[in-house]
């Protein structure tokens, strides 16, 4: 990822200093919020800003202490976050997945249920084009009578379903 | 004896043909979703919640509970048989249990697990029965203080007794109550920290994060490791049961010494994980055989067990009684009883008796119906794990993708969930506890209500929670919790001051 990492992966320290970064980025919009809706006392009690700015506060306080410690021991070792080939691993899931969430949008949920698994077995798991489309077919027809039909749930629905009329 | 008449009226609600076959398909559904991996307790019971909207109350946490404890005896199995722990709180068993089975003994292994789930959960119950009206009656004179103070111990008690760092507890908490007071604010009516999106009106819902942290995130971590199966398989004959059985009378100071540790922390929100370590510590140091610990000792399956059942259990204790729940699978619960309009809390012991004695009759059949369940369909959930992690995880995902969007029917909703996932998965590697930023979601609403009436009384001063001796002693355990890793820091350090000194 960076010429400062090691060989083998990626070193805690750089994820570490970002999750804390991004906390405490977070934990300012807060007390700054709290700030706009006022953090003081009405006429009727305290205002909107008055719980929250203390928790804005106290996750500064710890987020900034997480990101200074991690600072501090920058040079020192840091143990191994995760190996290329976990990252690696762990991208094939999150991409496909990020994909499936934006297909759902499209597609509706049955549709894009379908792709995500029968694009899984096919490439991770090296199953046949029988097996991996009627798993993938057979899933989302089942979760559609479980839902639409059972407990008359509805799911999000592409132009497929319109077509059929269902 | 008002506690056996109303219970023997909850037996007569639990007891109808309905609510036995959603007890029993609560108890599968829980197994299935305690084995597999990216589901468990927790979020298998959020992504199920919006199923049982349509249903009545009683059937629905009847169900939604048994699911619970099917997913308590489902992690036994995959820790056993396969050396993956389903659950965080059964890491403790595969010590002693996944050797076993390695030695041939699986049956014994898991016979031996899920009897001591059985007498954990059970005793658990008793507690619950006699000790839940009495806390209710307690609790109807808290005021907003008293409530606050309670809400204050939960939290502080967290870090106090987690074992990651305090600065990560506090701030995956805080992350946690930022995040409870996005939208409406209902006392002002003003919105805070929408920044003018309208998908931010309603909040966030811990249903969402729940289904990302724990389902997404751990899909994630799951991934990382490659997982590829690889375990023994089992057969549980009525013989080797009842032989396991004759055998464990003699464990029973282990059971009775779980039980009570698993019982304290689960009431105590310590949580089930840290009461099935400190169970297994101390049996083997009161072991008369501890070097057998760790190379299959059927004793150190039975302690994490009891201790683990008997915590998950307890934790509903504050849940109902003080709308407190210990645990986030119990906070998902509580979730689940203000969506169907029953606010937990003392008053739910006056109001709602059908729907509480119901709730506890069930949990004593739930447990019986669990165990026979689980000891004769071992076979089939061992065969589940040998489907390939390449059809599983997308079907998982499926499963979350849909359970969230069922929740509000938002597209919205779907997109956080994974946006959760990741920092589910950056969270767990980075030991941010994800416990308490679920409890915090859950309990934000009402601990800043609390604490703002609280402030109210007493004009905005804090001595309102030293004003008498009953907040005031639960405030001062909150604070003597809060400063516990103070005082390990300081003892460490003096040590090793003293080490330096003798060294020089």
């Amino acid at each position: 990822m960076n010429s400062e990492s090691s060989d083998r992966g990626v070193a805690t320290r750089w994820p570490e200093v970002a999750v804390a970064a991004f906390l405490l980025a977070l934990a300012c919009l807060v007390i700054a919020d709290s700030l706009r809706v006022g953090i003081g006392w009405a006429d009727d009690g305290p205002r909107s800003g008055y719980f929250p700015f203390y928790i804005g506060l106290m996750l500064a306080g710890s987020s900034g202490w997480v990101l200074v410690k991690a600072l501090v021991s920058w040079h020192k070792a840091s143990p191994v976050f995760a190996e290329r080939e976990q990252l690696a691993l762990v991208l094939a899931m999150l991409v496909p997945m990020t994909v499936y969430v934006g297909a759902i949008w499209v597609l509706g949920i049955y549709l894009a249920s379908f792709a995500l698994i029968g694009y899984f077995m096919r490439r991770h798991g090296k199953f046949g084009w029988a097996l991996s489309g009627a798993v993938a077919a057979g899933v989302p027809l089942a979760f559609f009578l479980v839902f639409e039909r059972w407990f008359l749930v509805p799911l999000p629905k592409g132009p497929l379903e319109n077509l059929l009329g269902l | 004896m008002e506690e056996i008449n109303n219970l023997m009226h909850g037996f007569a609600v639990a007891l109808t043909a309905k609510n036995m076959l959603f007890m029993l398909v609560g108890i599968t559904l829980g197994v299935l979703i305690g084995v597999l991996p990216g589901l468990g307790g927790a979020n298998g019971i959020a992504i199920l919640l919006p199923l049982t909207f349509s249903m009545d109350p009683t059937s629905a946490i009847i169900m939604l509970s048994c699911i619970y404890w099917g997913a308590l005896f489902g992690g036994a199995i995959t820790s056993i048989l396969f050396n993956i722990p389903g659950e965080p709180w059964s890491v403790a068993t595969t010590f002693d249990g996944y050797p076993m089975a390695q030695q041939g003994k699986a049956a014994q292994a898991l016979t031996a697990a899920f009897t001591s789930s059985f007498v954990g959960a059970l005793i658990a119950v008793i507690v619950i029965t006699f000790l839940a009206p009495l806390l209710a009656k307690f609790a109807l004179k808290f005021g907003p203080a008293e409530f606050f103070s309670v809400y204050l111990l939960t939290f502080c008690s967290f870090v106090g007794m987690s074992k990651e760092p305090a600065a990560k507890v506090i701030a995956a908490m805080m992350l946690g109550f930022a995040l409870a007071c996005v939208g409406l604010d209902n006392v002002t009516g003003q919105l805070r920290m929408t920044f003018g999106s309208t998908e931010l009106l309603k909040g966030f819902d811990f249903l969402i994060a729940v289904i990302g942290l724990f389902g997404i995130g751990e899909i994630l971590l799951t991934m990382e490791e490659g997982l590829a199966f690889k375990g023994k398989s089992a057969k549980i004959s009525p013989r080797v049961v009842l032989e396991t059985w004759a055998g464990l009378w003699r464990y029973w100071k282990t059971f009775v010494r779980s039980t009570a540790i698993g019982c304290w922390m689960g009431i105590t929100p310590g949580g089930a994980t840290p009461a099935s370590f400190m169970s297994y510590g101390v049996a083997q140091r009161m072991s008369k055989n501890p070097q057998g610990f760790g190379k299959g000792e059927i004793e150190g399956v039975v302690a994490p067990e009891t201790a683990a059942h008997a915590a998950g259990t307890s934790a509903l204790l504050p849940m109902l009684t003080l709308g407190v729940p210990g645990s986030p699978t119990a906070a998902v619960l509580l979730g689940g009883l203000l969506i169907w309009g029953l606010q937990p809390g003392p008053m739910l012991f006056v109001e709602q008796k059908d729907f509480v004695w119901g709730l506890i009759a069930s949990m004593y059949l739930g447990n019986i119906v669990g165990l026979i369940v689980v000891l004769t369909t071992v076979p089939w959930w061992a065969a589940i794990l040998r489907i390939p992690f390449s059809i599983i995880a997308p079907v998982i995902i499926v499963v979350c993708a849909i359970g969230a969007y069922t929740v509000n029917n938002s597209m919205f909703d779907v997109v956080m969930m994974l946006v959760f996932g990741v920092f589910g998965y950056l969270f767990k590697k980075l030991k941010y506890p994800l416990a308490p930023l679920v409890l915090a979601l859950v309990l934000g609403k009402g601990a800043e209500s609390s604490f703002r009436q609280a402030m109210l009384l007493s004009e905005g001063s804090l001595s309102i929670f030293w004003s008498n001796a009953l907040v005031g002693s639960i405030a001062t355990l909150a604070v003597v919790l809060l400063l516990w890793p103070v005082w390990g820091a300081m003892k460490a350090w003096a040590k090793a001051r003293e080490h330096r000194a003798s060294a020089a």
